[in-house]
């Protein structure tokens, strides 16, 4: 095979073989990443699920909350909530092991790769382990009775849509932050920490006084949760909330990832 | 077409106010090893970094095959091999995977890669080690498993950043020689260094850089012959009477550089000096006769030494 024509050329979609690279480096935790997610919606599961389900339907009746059962009000909150978490792991480590840790990134772009085709391929690596997430968790969620209602699949697209937007504006904001610490300290204690705890996942958020609720408002947990809620069991929301939560997501991703291919680039080429 | 693979004029960088890169211009041909001789911050990197289609420039022009820089990176990128000054393997992988994602990088088939790796591990002498961990490798192994790494596509042009730096003196050896085989297969070369030696071994041709301009460019030959003289004769009186014996040593030779430590004379013959300097009744601790080196092009050129 001779190189003059196979190679020298800049690979269409380069972004395919940043993908291959990140799954190979992921495949190197394998055991790690699977038992990780078989074994967190399990514990969740069995001690909120079930635990705090069977005081719920004790006090409250089969139809507990929001007119169905306290698991398959959770179902969806709780898919939403780990596709979200795995998105997440999985955007911002990578990205600041490539820019710092271990300056992969300014290797991948003395190859034809661009800024853009390293963060896409980050963005896909991160998309996949999300889908196998939601994938497991979800038959998970099955054996234990909690996707029994006909349209309880479609809480497994919603989570993933959830994860892509998040994720797409944490690939940015990792791209923008110099100073990991301080990423984690202010990101995560902040602003994901009150956003996960008031998007609704165990209760209703109109539970909470105003003030906190402006947590949820902003959270895409919650714009997830209630768009899973409508598709799987009906939850009674208008027509322009469906709307505004399908919008709200997808902004995210589009300027997430509009941000994060901008910020690639220039920070490789500072 | 012109014969130049890498064509540059008035090339200047900065970063903010300061100036890194101040209108240089040179240009590399075909098969030519071409070097950057220059102390730490003389804009060598940044430099790089422009000709390999990853930085932009502020003003200036540049061609590397023919093609902007600015406006056809990934094109140009693809026929080029980068080392570059830190090294940015992945240190989680194996060697022999470190290497395939590389070539993957450029969309290359797996099945050419797999058969390019042994050919790779052969000459970089890493064959035990296909299948370790990058993180347990010794400083010259990862430095030979990145030059290995840049030759995966085959390029065109090879773009090494300081290469050897930091390295012990056997693992510098090995290095260059595997430099040496690369330049005698007609491999172009483009690298910088601030070692006088590897300088004078490797390139063809090469460039003193000093904050950012050109000083002087010629074979390293030419720039010996033409800055310095034939011969140099280093003499130590102790660091307090270097200064106060140097004038009374001027007339004896061609020029000379007072350095605290010493006293470098320069002659087209060092042991005749010497002999003069001793009939003069000057009795130097130590004197060392040898020939004149690129180190002595520089401090003539900068008034400095290149590695403080
Ligand atoms: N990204 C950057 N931002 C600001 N200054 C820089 C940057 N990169 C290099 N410099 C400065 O430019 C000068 C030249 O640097 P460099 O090209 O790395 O020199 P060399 O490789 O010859 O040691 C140095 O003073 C360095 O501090
Ligand atoms: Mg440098």
């Amino acid at each position: 095979m001779s190189l003059t024509q196979s190679a020298r050329k800049v690979p269409i979609f380069g972004a395919r073989y940043i993908l291959e690279a990140r799954l190979r480096t992921m495949s190197k935790w394998v055991w790690i990443i699977l038992a990780v997610t078989i074994l967190n919606p399990l514990l969740y599961l069995v001690s909120i699920g079930v635990g705090v389900g069977s005081l719920i339907s004790h006090n409250l009746g089969s139809h507990g909350i929001d007119g169905v059962s306290y698991l398959t009000f959770i179902a969806p909150a709780l898919l939403a909530s780990s596709a979200i978490q795995a998105a997440q792991d999985e955007v911002i480590f990578p990205t600041f092991q490539g820019f710092k840790w271990g300056r992969m990134f300014y290797g991948m772009n003395a190859t034809p790769q661009t800024g853009s085709d390293i963060a896409s391929g980050v963005f896909l690596a991160a998309m996949l382990r999300t889908t196998l997430g939601v994938g497991i968790y979800s038959i998970i969620l099955y054996l234990f009775g909690a996707m029994n209602s006909p349209h309880s699949y479609m809480a497994i697209p919603i989570a993933i849509f959830a994860g892509a937007a998040f994720g797409a504006v944490l690939l940015a904001f990792a791209a923008y932050t110099e100073n990991e610490d301080k990423f984690f300290t202010i990101v995560g204690r902040f602003i994901i920490g009150p956003m996960f705890l008031f998007s609704g996942t165990f209760y209703p958020i109109n539970a909470l006084p105003l003030v906190v609720r402006f947590f949820g408002w902003i959270s895409p947990l919650w714009h997830a949760i209630e768009l899973g809620r409508f598709a799987t069991y009906g939850h009674h929301i208008s027509a322009t909330m469906v709307a505004v939560h399908f919008i709200y997501l997808l902004a995210m991703l589009v300027f997430g990832l509009f941000f994060a291919f901008r910020q690639y680039s220039k920070r490789l080429a500072k | 077409m012109s014969e130049n693979l890498i064509e540059v004029s008035g090339l200047t960088k900065k970063f903010g106010d300061f100036v890194a890169v101040n209108g240089i211009d040179f240009h590399v041909s075909k098969s030519e090893s071409f070097g950057f001789l220059g102390p730490n911050g003389a804009g060598k990197s940044t430099t790089m970094r422009i000709i390999a289609a990853t930085s932009q420039r502020t003003a200036g022009k540049v061609l590397v095959l023919g093609k902007d820089p600015e406006i056809q990176g990934p094109q140009i990128r693809a026929h080029l091999g980068v080392v570059p000054q830190q090294d940015n393997l992945d240190m989680q992988l194996t060697v022999s995977e470190n290497l395939f994602i590389y070539g993957r990088y450029f969309g290359l088939p797996s099945k050419f890669i797999r058969s390019k790796i042994d050919e790779l591990l052969d000459f970089a002498q890493l064959e035990e080690k296909r299948d370790v961990k990058v993180e347990t490798l010794s400083g010259g192994m990862r430095r030979r498993l990145t030059i290995a790494r840049a030759l995966v596509s085959e390029p065109e042009i090879l773009i090494l950043d300081e290469p050897t730096t930091g390295l012990d003196p056997q693992a510098r050896h090995i290095l260059w020689d595997r430099l040496f085989r690369l330049k005698e297969k007609g491999v172009t070369l483009l690298l910088t260094t601030h070692y006088m030696d590897e300088a004078e071994q490797l390139c063809d041709r090469l460039i003193v850089m000093d904050k950012g301009s050109i000083m002087a460019e010629g074979t390293p030959l030419e720039l010996i012959k033409k800055y310095s003289s034939k011969e140099v004769l280093e003499v130590r009186f102790g660091s307090d009477n270097n200064a106060l014996l140097a004038p009374s040593m001027q007339k004896l030779c061609q020029r000379m550089e007072v350095l605290p430590d010493r006293i470098l004379l320069y002659t087209d013959d060092a042991e005749e000096l010497l002999k003069e300097i001793l009939s003069a009744g000057h009795h130097p601790k130590t004197s060392l006769a040898r020939r004149s080196s690129l180190e002595d092009v520089f401090l003539r050129l900068t008034g400095r030494s290149l590695v403080d």
